[in-house]
């Protein structure tokens, strides 16, 4: 059940004014210059929907296949995308091909660190660009599914269906990474070099979907979404979904929180929004293009799109010894103002800083979204089940 | 011309004939090129390289590399061999991470990060962590 929040102009109306070309759509780097200027009353006067945008490593992503019949028939036990193993323990045809699966006979972390140069990631894009990939299966055979081996040269025109599917995506806030250790470490946050060498952090800030609805007011099961290039929804909350952290008076998260599921048909989406990525001495995975757009259904949610980098804070955590021992400690609290300025204060030391999600295509993901949504009459999803959240107890003047 | 000093990075490749001639001390001695060596390897093949960065006019930079020409030191420029593929790369920062020469940045402007092949060392760390492949970067081993 979701908590009485006070809607002041439901979603159903919102999409009335978009299908009448009259809604008022800014993303949420516009908003907060709104919301500054005009105040929280102001914006919500003034603004329907605010669009986000976030592109990244997005591990806990791949894709439901379903490679069509062969003839004669096979039931599949195994299959392999360009070397890659897709799990075919689902049905006949049926396979999931997830991101982070690496090619067979990768020499792996044997020579640290490694390159993990194909994997899971690699196809899914590979088959969203309409390149060739090689396909191979093999069965152990029954009377109806006959067949013991198949393979050949197919792209994504040969499947029957390629959904993409990602059991967790668009992580609300993240760490930021250092190393306290004496060595360089290769990890999914990046190269961190010893003795605080860099600090590397992965959120688009002020553009990120679920940093935008703190308290998933508006997201939830339903809501159409910018997913790879074309229309995706969120089909439930994503794994390790978990709403009770630390949150600043603003109610934002201050660490990492809510998450979503998300689905997506393949054959629509471009190659432009989803890359297969390979993390040095980590392995294989994917960038994830994702926008997701916030109905401004009360003054709260002005408030909270008009946000800033500098109201946005996240833990900085030890990669080096701390994270690998599941040693749960902070050491200390930043802002997405202080790290996109290219260096922080940690422990007294200044620590040069980067990013490993793109915000150039964060932008361009909540600019198209924004472009769908006036230009091409996109409506809004109405959540049919809402997420598990926490009581939002700030006051918004 | 000015003479305003500029940097130019470049790969020497000195054949087994000249491998083991004192040239390079004659860059600073005779034409004032402040030099620093970026790297330097010998081959099984009997070739010697090494990267340099040289500092100078534009006129003593160009005075040094005629005479390295002259000696039989063939000259590979890195800017002209490091590339980046502006359709691969999304900009996502992570080669940000490990450039030490400001070769890359983020401009505050565009988002975008920028690559700037003349400030490149060919330390090639960059290509080894692009999660997309979009760097090529030049590195003493490269194929000339």
């Amino acid at each position: 059940m979701q908590q009485d929040i006070g809607v002041k102009r439901s979603i159903e109306e919102i999409n009335q004014k978009i299908k009448q070309g009259k809604a008022v759509v800014v993303t949420a780097e516009e908003m907060v210059d709104i919301v500054k200027e005009d105040g929280v009353k102001g914006a919500f006067k003034k603004v329907d929907v605010v669009t986000t945008g976030t592109f990244g490593v997005m591990c806990s992503s791949g894709a439901f296949i379903n490679f069509g019949h062969t003839r004669p028939k096979i039931k599949a036990s195994k299959v392999w995308f360009n070397d890659v193993e897709a799990y075919a323990g689902v049905a006949a045809v049926d396979c999931y091909l997830g991101a982070t699966q690496v090619q067979e006979d990768d020499p792996l972390n044997k020579v640290h660190p490694g390159r993990f140069k194909y994997g899971g990631g690699h196809v899914i894009e590979d088959l969203i660009a309409g390149r060739q990939v090689r396909f191979r299966a093999k069965a152990y055979g029954t009377d109806c599914y006959p067949s013991k081996e198949y393979e050949s040269i197919i792209t994504i025109n040969d499947l029957r269906d390629a959904f993409l599917y990602n059991p967790r995506n668009a992580y609300q806030n993240y760490n930021c990474a250092v190393n306290l250790s004496k060595k360089t470490i290769y990890t999914y946050m990046g190269v961190l070099r010893p003795n605080l060498g860099n600090a590397t952090y992965s959120t688009s800030g002020q553009l990120s979907p679920l940093l935008n609805d703190p308290f998933y007011w508006t997201i939830g099961v339903g809501t159409k979404i910018f997913l790879g290039g074309s229309i995706g929804v969120v089909t439930w909350r994503g794994t390790q979904h978990n709403p009770d952290v630390l949150r600043g008076e603003n109610g934002i998260v201050k660490e990492g929180a809510g998450t979503i599921a998300v689905t997506g048909d393949m054959k629509q989406m471009s190659s432009r929004y989803i890359r297969g990525v390979s993390m040095l001495g980590y392995g294989c995975s994917m960038m994830v293009g994702i926008g997701i757009p916030i109905p401004i259904i009360n003054e709260e949610m002005a408030y909270f799109t008009g946000q800033s980098d500098a109201d946005i804070f996240c833990q900085v955590v030890d990669y080096g010894i701390d994270y690998p021992n599941a040693i749960d400690r902070s050491l200390g609290e930043v802002s997405y103002q202080e790290l996109k300025s290219g260096k922080i204060k940690i422990m007294g030391k200044e620590v040069p800083t980067s990013p490993l999600s793109s915000y150039f295509m964060a932008k361009e993901i909540a600019g198209n979204l924004k472009d769908w949504i006036l230009r091409h009459k996109f409506t809004l999803g109405v959540p049919q089940v809402y997420f598990p959240t926490v009581e939002f107890k700030g006051v918004v003047e | 011309m000015t003479n305003k000093n500029i940097k130019k990075n470049v790969l020497l490749i000195f054949s087994k004939e000249v491998m083991y001639k004192p040239i390079i001390y004659r860059l600073a001695a005779d034409f004032k090129i402040i030099f620093n060596v970026l790297e330097a390897k010998i081959f099984p093949r009997q070739e010697g390289r090494l990267i340099l960065q040289l500092e100078g006019t534009q006129v003593q930079i160009k005075q040094a590399l005629e005479y390295l020409k002259k000696e039989g030191v063939k000259i590979e420029i890195l800017a002209e061999k490091i590339k980046r593929d502006e359709n691969s790369c999304v900009h996502c920062g992570a080669c940000l991470a490990v450039c030490r020469s400001d070769a890359l940045y983020l401009d505050k402007e565009t988002s975008k990060v920028v690559f700037c092949a003349e400030k490149c060392v060919a330390c090639g760390l960059c290509e080894l962590v692009c999660p997309v492949k979009a760097v090529m970067t030049a590195s003493i081993e490269m194929e000339v």
